[in-house]
């Protein structure tokens, strides 16, 4: 059996029921360790006081923006090739997820940008980037729900998807080329000398991981509903023909 | 191919409107702006090359819807895609149809409407090759979102929604490059990215743009 099979709806509507409370509940915990853990157990930074504990929201949710629009291009890329319709269907589920992300990702950014930059808003590359990630959810979202035909509208989308990321990649780095930046440097990678401190980031990782299994749990919630919808739709077609 | 390109042309030319319109909506954007922010020379000189790179963007978004619709509603479209010229080839003379009749007019006027923004002196070369060079992209990437709303009755929203996120990489570079000849700056930098945009959008988009009118066509 290969790994496809589990993309026709019917078995995937059998796996997911059993594993989405699993995935909603490890969700659940992880979020609610991570951020208690992160908001009453660790120190104060020594330059940015309590103002730092926005992380554990900030980071999450602006890895999970950009996460979810891959993820989006991904299942575009297995539609156009193989057709699987879940697919399809779970690009769907995932944009408004995605949108929300990118949503939190900037509120937050802009409450910590108040009292650290003086500024809730500033022209900053990555900042601007963000803002156009937003517009390009917007876009998708807005032709999904213009087009009646779910085939069309399908096959639509993801050639959106697939030309919107190349765009959202130039467009990131031409902001680069636009304005210098205020946003500090990634301190998470792997290989770097100089980054976060562990007392901060074991905290950081349970709420990336909390919020890993919460976008999992939301897409597959979502999926199903896709599904069932267009379930009644295939009924109420039959029943009008009858 | 050149059949298609003239007959594009003369529609655009006798059908009237879409092809001074553009014109006159460039005019009345750059007309309204120091209305808005006031009449003071050195702020106006300072926002020129912005004003008149986002001007003439939106004067070029004016006229994308009617790139395909009417083809598509008379059935001309279903034609071309059966004819033995590929679609992507009718995608990128419809491109360029678009760019003639609208980039080049705008292209040309530019340095006219820089006088009543008073741009710097230095900056009107860069302003007409920056825009001689980047709005050919920009009529390419509107000819792909025209591809994908052709089929939608009410497009013509949903179309600038989708195409001006589109457009932000040109517009950065090709505002940056006015303003860096205003400045003295040495602006090559941006031209020549301008330039890889524009040839990446002409070299790439025509396969999306016929694969997405094959979808609506089906």
């Amino acid at each position: 059996m290969s790994m496809w099979e589990y993309a026709n709806p019917k078995l995937f509507m059998g796996w997911t029921r059993p594993v989405l409370p699993w995935t909603f509940g490890l969700a659940a915990a992880c979020l609610v360790i991570g951020l208690v853990w992160g908001f009453f157990f660790t120190p104060d930074d020594f330059r940015q006081g309590s103002t730092v504990k926005i992380i554990y929201l900030h980071v999450p949710s602006a890895l999970m923006a950009i996460n979810a629009w891959i993820m989006m291009l991904v299942a575009s890329i297995i539609w156009v090739v193989r057709r699987h319709h879940v697919s399809a269907l779970a690009a769907r589920a995932a944009a408004p997820v995605g949108l929300v992300m990118t949503l939190i990702a900037l509120f937050t950014g802009g409450i910590w940008g108040q009292p650290m930059w003086g500024t809730y808003w500033a022209w900053d590359p990555r900042l601007t980037s963000f803002l156009i990630l937003f517009l390009f959810y917007l876009g998708y979202i807005a032709l999904w729900e213009a087009i009646e035909d779910p085939d069309t509208a399908a096959d639509l989308t993801s050639v959106l998807c697939m030309v919107g990321s190349i765009f959202a990649i130039l467009s990131r780095y031409a902001v680069l080329f636009w304005n210098q930046g205020l946003h500090q440097g990634a301190t998470l990678s792997l290989d770097k000398e100089e980054n976060i401190s562990d007392v901060f980031w074991f905290p950081l990782l349970v709420c990336i991981a909390g919020f890993v299994l919460l976008f999992i749990a939301l897409v597959l919630m979502r999926t199903r509903t896709e599904i069932r919808a267009r379930r009644i739709r295939a009924l109420e077609a039959r029943a009008r023909r009858a | 191919m050149i059949a298609l390109l003239l007959r594009d042309l003369r529609l655009a030319v006798r059908a009237g409107g879409g092809f001074g319109l553009g014109l006159a909506f460039f005019l009345i954007v750059v007309v309204l702006v120091p209305f808005g922010v006031g009449p003071e020379t050195e702020l106006l000189s300072r926002i020129a090359p912005g004003i008149l790179w986002v001007a003439s963007l939106l004067a070029a978004l004016l006229s994308l819807d009617r790139i395909f619709a009417l083809d598509f509603e008379d059935g001309s479209l279903a034609l071309l895609a059966t004819s033995p010229l590929p679609l992507e080839g009718a995608a990128f003379m419809k491109a360029l149809a678009h760019w003639i009749t609208t980039g080049l007019p705008l292209t040309i006027a530019a340095p006219m409407l820089g006088f009543l923004l008073s741009l710097a002196p230095e900056a009107y070369f860069y302003l007409l090759v920056s825009l001689l060079i980047g709005t050919p992209a920009l009529s390419m990437i509107g000819t792909f979102g025209a591809a994908l709303t052709v089929g939608l009755r009410r497009g013509g929203l949903l179309l600038s929604l989708l195409v001006l996120p589109l457009y932000v990489p040109t517009l950065i570079f090709g505002a940056e490059a006015v303003r860096r000849g205003a400045d003295g700056l040495d602006p090559t930098g941006a031209l020549v990215l301008l330039g890889g945009i524009t040839a990446g959008t002409f070299a790439l988009l025509p396969f999306a743009t016929a694969a997405t009118l094959r979808i609506n066509l089906r």
